[in-house]
């Protein structure tokens, strides 16, 4: 492997090498990635399971752009992206990777329309295209009719789908999504977890999804578990 | 479909920027309180400053070219006639002797005091001056109306009075005063002459509310003194007013036989140069108010930067959201700029309506004329915007610097 950028065919859409992430607080240090290996195809269905404290978000955090492994390389469309400044970072983010979160994370203070217009405005989009964008991004989740209210007036189901839209509104070929269902009672979790398939199947976005839960896991297609901070396993499922 | 915004983001940052602030009315408004008490402030004293210096400069022009003031008294200090007394030490005589000085073109005794004046039913405390035929030269004001009285109603002590406009309308009305008889300290008068309109001097007193008699007639009949008030001179030219002061020092010296060991017994002020003096300290002080105001502007701009710094701390969540989904550092820090610098500009408008408000409060309650001119307003408003901008740049920076993982955990 080289540090070069220029897009390899032969690397998977992302690749980790030997991650390792270690916090320090104080004197005492925490070793929560010990040697990541790990490679996920571009359309891939994935879910990181892992128990509560395994190190999951953490790796997300990683595979997502918004932190840097204290050690390892990752290669991102076979680009080395470890060594890369927090603006390269940011940029990758904005084009590349969409995220949802738990909490939904939606600005309050924004409309729905805005929240999702946000990562175009990021990018440069002249706010009437980005305003169609957004729109059409809103029909794919079926809240077309709620682009002026503002988070606080709609359900948590709807708030994630919301987000989902937001994630995929600039086309990012990767989509992220940190326990998208734990604020969410088990019908509108599934009901967000048919979106995710219908992105990944319809538009062919690559989705990593992190939970501890199996039946939110059982959506994707490979099984990745996470134990201290280590793969226990590379499970490669069943549904087509 | 990939079309460049560039012309219209700015327009965006702004309007959100506006939105934002506008969610918070009272809080934003408290916090741009400061600059609007510095920029209204500012604008207020060099309003009043530039007004004091107008009124000043017209009363240099009012009192006449050149002019040159001579009191008796031996005090080196003060220069205010005090009371209704008369110190003995300036005659008529002495009057005649420094109109023959070079440098002086011409001049007046003055005896001032005030007294009643009757007319028909009416009557009328004002001052009443005794003065020289030259009067209407050296003090610059003519007559509007009728005539000034002459060397030889002087001469003789005529009964004759020149009225000012005040005193005039206090008495007559709307009657034309020429011709009419004035009781005086039971003397008659006839009024000849209606002065043209002086107004206010530099001190708030209404210069029309005068009535001017000969200066013969005033020691004989009404004030019972051979002494005077004061002698106005007007010197020939401007330069000449310094050449008058030593003349006029040398020749009342030896006029008064005054030993050369002794103080003078009268002073000569330059009526110009006390003008001038307190034009540029009138100058000095509106300087002094106006940084004391700036100053208060500098702490509105901590405040600014103390919301800011809390309003960053309430929204890192929301800065850990831009984060996640592209939002440069640059964006963050201008996203937050822009924010404190609508903040101090808002302040700085309603600053300048506040400036605006006590200015013409001051100009209706007050004889004082505030002027604002566009200067003052310019610079208020290009400094609170550079208030803003450099304290709201800490609160930004510390924006931008947020790690996006800690700052999405952030609750
Ligand atoms: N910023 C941090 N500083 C210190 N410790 C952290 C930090 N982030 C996560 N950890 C620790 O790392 C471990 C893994 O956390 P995380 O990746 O959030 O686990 P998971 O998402 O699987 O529940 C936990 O023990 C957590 O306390
Ligand atoms: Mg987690």
């Amino acid at each position: 492997m080289s540090n070069s950028y220029d897009i390899n065919a032969n690397m998977p859409l992302i690749r980790l090498e030997n991650i390792g992430m270690i916090y320090k607080i104080g004197d005492i240090s925490y070793e929560v990635l010990k040697g990541i290996n790990l490679a996920i195809e571009n359309g891939e269905f994935v879910s990181i399971m892992g128990a509560s404290g395994s190190g999951k978000s953490t790796l997300m955090n990683i595979l997502g752009c918004l932190d840097k492994p204290t050690s390892g390389s990752y290669f991102l469309e076979g680009k080395d992206v470890s060594g890369l400044t927090s603006d390269e970072l940011a940029e990758i983010r904005n084009k590349k990777i969409g995220f949802v979160f738990q909490g939904f994370n939606l600005i309050q203070r924004l409309s729905i329309l805005e929240n999702v217009m946000l990562p175009l405005y990021y990018s440069g989009y002249h706010s009437k295209d980005s305003e169609e964008m957004a729109l059409k991004a809103l029909k794919l989740v079926d809240l077309s009719d709620k682009g002026n209210k503002f988070p606080n007036q709609i359900s948590g189901g709807e708030q994630q789908r919301v987000a989902i839209a937001r994630a995929i509104v600039n086309d990012a070929p990767i989509i992220m999504a940190d326990e998208p269902t734990g604020n969410l009672d088990s019908v509108r979790g599934a009901d967000v977890m048919n979106f995710f398939e219908k992105i990944n199947s319809e538009r062919g976005a690559t989705i990593i999804l992190v939970t501890h839960d199996k039946h939110v896991a059982d959506y994707a297609k490979r099984l990745i578990t996470v134990k201290d901070g280590i793969i226990l396993s590379l499970e490669t499922v069943k549904k087509i | 479909m990939k079309r460049k915004r560039v012309k219209f983001a700015f327009f965006l940052d702004l309007e959100s920027a506006y939105k934002t602030l506008l969610r918070n009315k009272i809080r934003s408004f408290l916090t741009i309180l400061g600059i609007i008490i510095g920029v209204g402030s500012v604008i207020a004293t060099i309003g009043i400053g530039q007004g004091a210096s107008k009124a000043i400069q017209a009363s240099i022009n009012s009192m006449g070219s050149n002019m040159l003031i001579i009191l008796p008294g031996s005090s080196s200090l003060g220069g205010i006639n005090s009371g209704f007394g008369v110190l003995p030490t300036l005659t008529l005589n002495d009057v005649y002797a420094i109109r023959k000085l070079s440098s002086v073109k011409t001049d007046t005794a003055i005896l001032g005091m005030p007294q009643q004046v009757i007319w028909r039913g009416n009557n009328w405390s004002t001052l009443i001056n005794g003065a020289d035929s030259t009067f209407p030269i050296v003090r610059k004001w003519p007559v509007a109306k009728g005539t000034f009285f002459t060397p030889q109603q002087v001469s003789s002590a005529a009964n004759v009075a020149v009225i000012g406009n005040t005193a005039a309308t206090e008495l007559f009305g709307l009657i034309n005063p020429i011709g009419h008889i004035i009781i005086i300290h039971s003397v008659p008068f006839t009024v000849i002459g209606l002065l043209s309109v002086k107004g206010f001097n530099a001190f708030g007193q209404d210069q029309d509310d005068i009535v001017v008699i000969p200066i013969t007639t005033m020691m004989e009949k009404i004030a019972g003194t051979t002494w005077v008030h004061a002698i106005a001179v007007s010197a020939k030219t401007q330069k000449d007013t310094v050449a008058a002061q030593s003349q006029i020092t040398a020749l009342l010296r030896q006029r008064h036989h005054i030993p050369v060991n002794k103080p003078n017994d009268f002073f000569v002020r330059n009526l110009t140069e006390i003008a001038q003096a307190a034009n540029s300290s009138a100058a000095t002080f509106t300087i002094l108010l106006a940084s004391i105001a700036a100053v208060s502007l500098l702490v509105g701009g901590i405040g600014i930067m103390n919301i800011m710094l809390v309003s960053v701390t309430e929204r890192t969540k929301e800065i850990g959201i831009r984060m996640a989904i592209g939002a440069k550092k640059s964006d963050i820090l201008k996203q937050f700029l822009i924010e404190s610098a609508v903040l101090s500009l808002f302040g700085g408008l309603l600053g300048i309506g506040l400036g605006f408000g006590i200015s013409s409060a001051i100009s209706a309650f007050s004889p004082l004329k505030t002027v604002v001119t566009a200067e003052p307003i310019i610079i208020s408003v290009v400094f609170s915007l550079c208030v803003g901008i450099f304290f709201g740049f800490y609160p930004a920076f510390k924006a931008s610097r947020m790690n996006p993982v800690e700052a999405l955990r952030y609750e």
